[in-house]
């Protein structure tokens, strides 16, 4: 197998263009893999740098620094920039990188399309803020104000922001699925001779069943943001009463892609989590064959629990029972992956290195996220959570220290691996405290804001907030300013830094360490097996 | 929800704060790390429940937090037993297993979902389903109908037996929303015309709304319930303490989303039956005002007021507008035209037009529903007369109603 992995390095670079022309005309999934990554990175600088002007106004009552139109603008955005151009590049970066590598194939299956699936989302990014910097030159009235979830008639009310934000979407979604056909075509046809689906490694079970709800579910979304584009512009009435439509119905579209789209988010994570925590524990993975099922279970589960999030909305009481316990059922296959995590760290050999402790970290805190999730299943309940800071709080635990702390795992796991150096450790440990610190600093202060009664989305509020809404900036903007620190390790680290192994870390196991650490440009020219 | 002790409910306030206290703590330790100011209002869990609803709901609530903070304790527990037991530093040999070997343990493995689907199914999922049924029985023995309806950025509520229909909107100055001035006790939970209710009677509140989805929303009763264009939605209330209990819009409505606030008076019911009878004189009074014949400068210094609290959240009390979403009034081509055609009737895209019938599809809605004959009037006429428009022309209260 190691025969392989010097032969690209005797041929340099003279198989592909220099300088742009390499990174515009690239296949390379590790080219594609570093753009996406990249993208990431800078994405979620712009909607961090959003939302702390959101806190900074937040800090006290009374408006000090923006008008409500420009607040209800950066709430949507920076969802929509944290979502669609954060959080689904990074797991589609570490799929492309990391996917050929851990089963064994030379590239990706489509590498053309691999690489316009990647140079569709910086013009989206582009349609998605534009509207602000329009707004500047006195062209409409900014960008979408909706919120990120659109929901009509309001967004049938708003100015063009929400038009670009549609076409963003759009492009966006054409992406997502391009990726996504990739990364199954490449898993089904190009594992190494051996590697059975049984044998797959669990990042890519979870990124299979990423890229199948993708597939299931943003032709959906797509259609509800081309119906209300049609109720805007071209006289159709989906979601308007006085035409016999119903606004309603946009929401079920909505979130009939919105509810997957949380496991779309968190199944490539789950998927990493056990190799990460088999390689710190020196132990192998706890029930493989559990987590394949749950990945599948929650896959499943995830299309048919969409109305939990309109409990208020008013609906049949059978309809209310059922999304209630459907939802609740989601918990089961949760806590085996959760189970199995910790039965792997059990009795192993464990050590604390950065991506060890972000993992831990992403155990702990994502399981605030799910126990505060079964409870908000209730209904009744429900009726005090829904729209309130409660709420606000159980999805940055799940999409924040679920998702982006899962992606930081990953970055800290592997990045090595990438460039051939070792970040600081010190940095990094610095960086996962800081976060940990601060992110809870943040969003603790808001379950209790939502139990008190403050809703979601207000650029100003009643004095009884005021306190928590203090505390809460507060530790927004160190969590905001501590991942300069995550930045500039990155940074240290492709620039340079001691010279890694292959296999980078002791108990790592698997095809993708048995390659040079930078792998060649090329890898896998000649397959590997797997017994 | 208190903020200061020389609120009214002060005594009780602080009864419900060292419970909320309990719970809160209960909850989530780490509270424990932020420090407890008496001056500030730290409040850790849901307000003072006044409705059957509410009570039943804050008991679940506080039933699920401890049930998930013993979860969350027992897992975490396990975990940071083997962090501090299982680690390379102290020389501990890794393991080889890889799942559950023998019937033991298979028993041991499996038992933790056995208490899971225990919790999710029996002892979580059979009170919420008496909790769904009890919140969804809005007709057994309702006393009376009240009716809700939002519209950007204010509510109206309507008494459909006695006829009387109001809005109500938020009184906090601008000034205070500006930082300009010290902001009041109410800061931003306040209204000029709250809604009444009697205590003890059970209310069945229908909501709808005349422009966007909004959210009908007072912490203090448990529900919560959107209001949504072209369709009913119900819940209901049975208040059983007087009080004043403070509320707001939960669901993004546009600009002024923050600004629409909920306050409900909740009274014995004699008292809220005098309420009622002097509503209903006062809108007898006003109606009387739209047969009669208004001077210019009554129109015009009624129209101020009505302006100034219905249309100057968009319009801007200048009448310069948000432009492009909030056109100006100020040198307008729509204000600055003939105010009917010759035969007395509405001219399309008028002034009047907009006024009575709104803009589909923008935030100018239809004001001919919840504006009265004299108000429609008065505020056609002040915007035709004021921030340098010079029509000098005016509309009668009983022209509006002939045109209605």
């Amino acid at each position: 197998m190691s025969t392989a992995t010097t032969h690209a390095a005797e041929h340099p670079a003279e198989h592909y263009p220099g300088g742009l022309m390499r990174w515009l005309t690239t296949t390379n999934h590790k080219d594609i893999g570093t753009m996406y990554l990249t993208f990431s990175l800078i994405m979620f600088f712009v909607g961090g740098l959003m939302i702390l002007a959101v806190r900074a106004e937040l800090f006290q009552p009374g408006l000090q620094l923006m008008r409500p139109e420009f607040f209800n603008q950066l709430i949507g955005v920076h969802a929509l920039v944290m979502i669609f151009a954060a959080l689904m590049p990074a797991a589609t970066g570490f799929a492309n990188w990391m996917l050929p590598l851990m089963i064994g194939a030379p590239d990706m299956a489509l590498p053309r399309l691999n690489n316009w699936g990647f140079w569709l989302l910086p013009p989206a990014a582009i349609l998605l803020t534009l509207p602000f910097t329009l707004a500047l030159f006195g062209i409409g009235d900014g960008a979408l104000a909706t919120g990120w979830t659109f929901y009509a008639p309001l967004s049938v009310q708003g100015g063009m922001g929400v038009d670009f934000a549609i076409l963003a979407v759009h492009i966006l979604g054409i992406s997502s699925i391009m990726g996504s056909i990739n990364i199954i075509v490449t898993i089904f046809n190009m594992r190494a001779p051996g590697m059975t689906m049984m044998k797959l490694p669990l990042f890519a079970w979870g990124w299979l069943i990423t890229a199948f709800l993708l597939i299931a579910t943003l032709p959906v979304l797509a259609g509800a943001v081309t119906m209300l584009l049609t109720d805007r512009h071209f006289g159709t009435h989906f979601f308007d009463a006085a035409g016999g439509g119903d606004p309603i119905l946009f929401q079920h579209l909505f979130w009939f892609f919105g509810h997957p789209e949380v496991y779309i988010l968190l199944l490539p994570v789950w998927g990493l989590m056990p190799h990460v925590l088999s390689t710190f524990s020196r132990k192998p993975a706890y029930g493989y064959t559990a987590q394949v099922y749950s990945f599948i279970a929650i896959g499943l589960l995830s299309v048919v629990v969409w109305a939990h999030h309109f409990f208020t909305a008013g609906m049949p009481i059978p309809a209310l029972v059922y999304f209630m316990f459907s939802t609740m059922a989601i918990s089961i296959p949760l806590a085996v992956l959760f189970f199995c995590w910790i039965a792997t760290m059990w009795k192993g050999a464990m050590t604390f290195e950065t991506p060890m402790l972000f993992a831990v970290g992403f155990i702990v805190l994502f399981g605030i996220a799910g126990l505060t999730g079964l409870i908000l299943a209730d209904v009744a309940a429900d009726a005090q959570y829904h729209h309130s800071y409660f709420v606000v709080a159980h999805f940055h635990y799940a999409l924040f220290a679920g998702g982006i702390m899962g992606v930081m795992t990953g970055v800290y796991y592997w990045l090595p691996k990438w460039t051939g150096h070792m970040y600081s450790e010190k940095l990094g440990k610095l960086h996962f405290w800081l976060t940990v610190f601060s992110f809870n600093l943040t969003f603790i202060p808001q379950f209790f804001l939502g139990l008190a009664g403050m809703p979601r989305r207000i650029p100003d509020y009643a004095l009884q907030f005021a306190e928590f809404n203090a505390i809460s900036t507060l530790g927004a903007f160190v969590l905001g300013l501590s991942q300069l620190l995550f930045a500039w390790n990155i940074w240290c680290c492709v620039r340079g830094g001691p010279k890694v192994e292959s296999r980078v870390w002791e108990g790592a196991e698997g095809l993708e360490w048995e390659l040079s650490s930078p792998p060649p440009h090329h890898s896998w020219e000649t397959q590997p097996t797997v017994k | 929800m208190a903020r200061t002790p020389h609120h009214s409910l002060a005594g009780r306030q602080s009864r419900v704060y060292a419970c909320a206290c309990r719970t809160g703590r209960l909850a989530l330790a780490p509270a424990l790390l932020l420090p407890t100011v008496a001056s500030a209002a730290y409040s850790f869990n849901f307000p003072e429940p006044v409705t059957p609803i509410a009570r039943e709901t804050l008991h679940i609530h506080n039933e699920f937090m401890l049930i998930i903070t013993i979860l969350f304790v027992v897992v975490f527990a396990i975990m940071i037993y083997s962090m501090i037991k299982h680690r390379k530093s102290i020389g501990h040999q890794p393991a080889k297993f890889v799942g559950p070997t023998g019937a033991l343990q298979w028993f041991w493995a499996l038992i933790p979902f056995a208490i899971l689907l225990f919790i999710d199914f029996v002892l979580m999922g059979i009170p919420a389903v008496q909790a769904i049924i009890n919140m969804e029985d809005t007709k057994t023995k309702a006393d009376m109908v009240l009716k809700v309806t939002g519209m950007q950025w204010k509510w109206q509520y309507e008494y459909p037996v006695s006829g009387l229909k109001f809005i109500s909107t938020l009184s906090t100055p601008r000034d205070q929303i500006a930082n300009a001035e010290a902001k009041g006790e109410h800061y931003l939970l306040e209204v000029d015309k709250p809604v009444v209710l009697p205590v003890g009677k059970k209310v069945r509140i229908l909501l709808t709304s005349t422009d966007v989805i909004h959210t009908w929303w007072v912490p203090q009763f448990g529900v919560k319930r959107d209001a949504i264009p072209g369709f009913l939605r119900e819940t209901w209330v049975l208040i059983e303490k007087p009080g004043i209990y403070r509320g707001q819009c939960a669901e993004l409505c546009g600009k002024d989303h923050g600004f629409m606030p909920v306050v409900v008076h909740a009274v014995p019911e004699p008292e809220y039956l005098a309420w009622l009878e002097a509503q209903k004189a006062e809108a007898k009074t006003a109606a009387g005002g739209a047969d009669r014949t208004w001077s210019k400068d009554e129109l015009v210094a009624e129209g101020k007021a009505v302006y100034e609290k219905v249309c100057a959240a968009c319009h801007q009390p200048d009448g310069k507008g948000l432009p492009p979403a909030f056109p100006a009034l100020a040198g307008s081509k729509v204000v600055n035209a003939p105010l009917l055609d010759m035969n007395g009737k509405v001219i399309k895209d008028s002034h009047v037009d907009r006024v009575l019938h709104g803009k589909a599809g923008t935030a100018m809605q239809a004001f001919s529903a919840s504006l009265s004959d004299v108000e429609l009037a008065a505020v056609i006429t002040y915007e035709r007369n004021s921030f340098g428009n010079q029509m000098g022309d005016m509309i009668q209260p009983a022209q509006i109603k002939s045109l209605r």
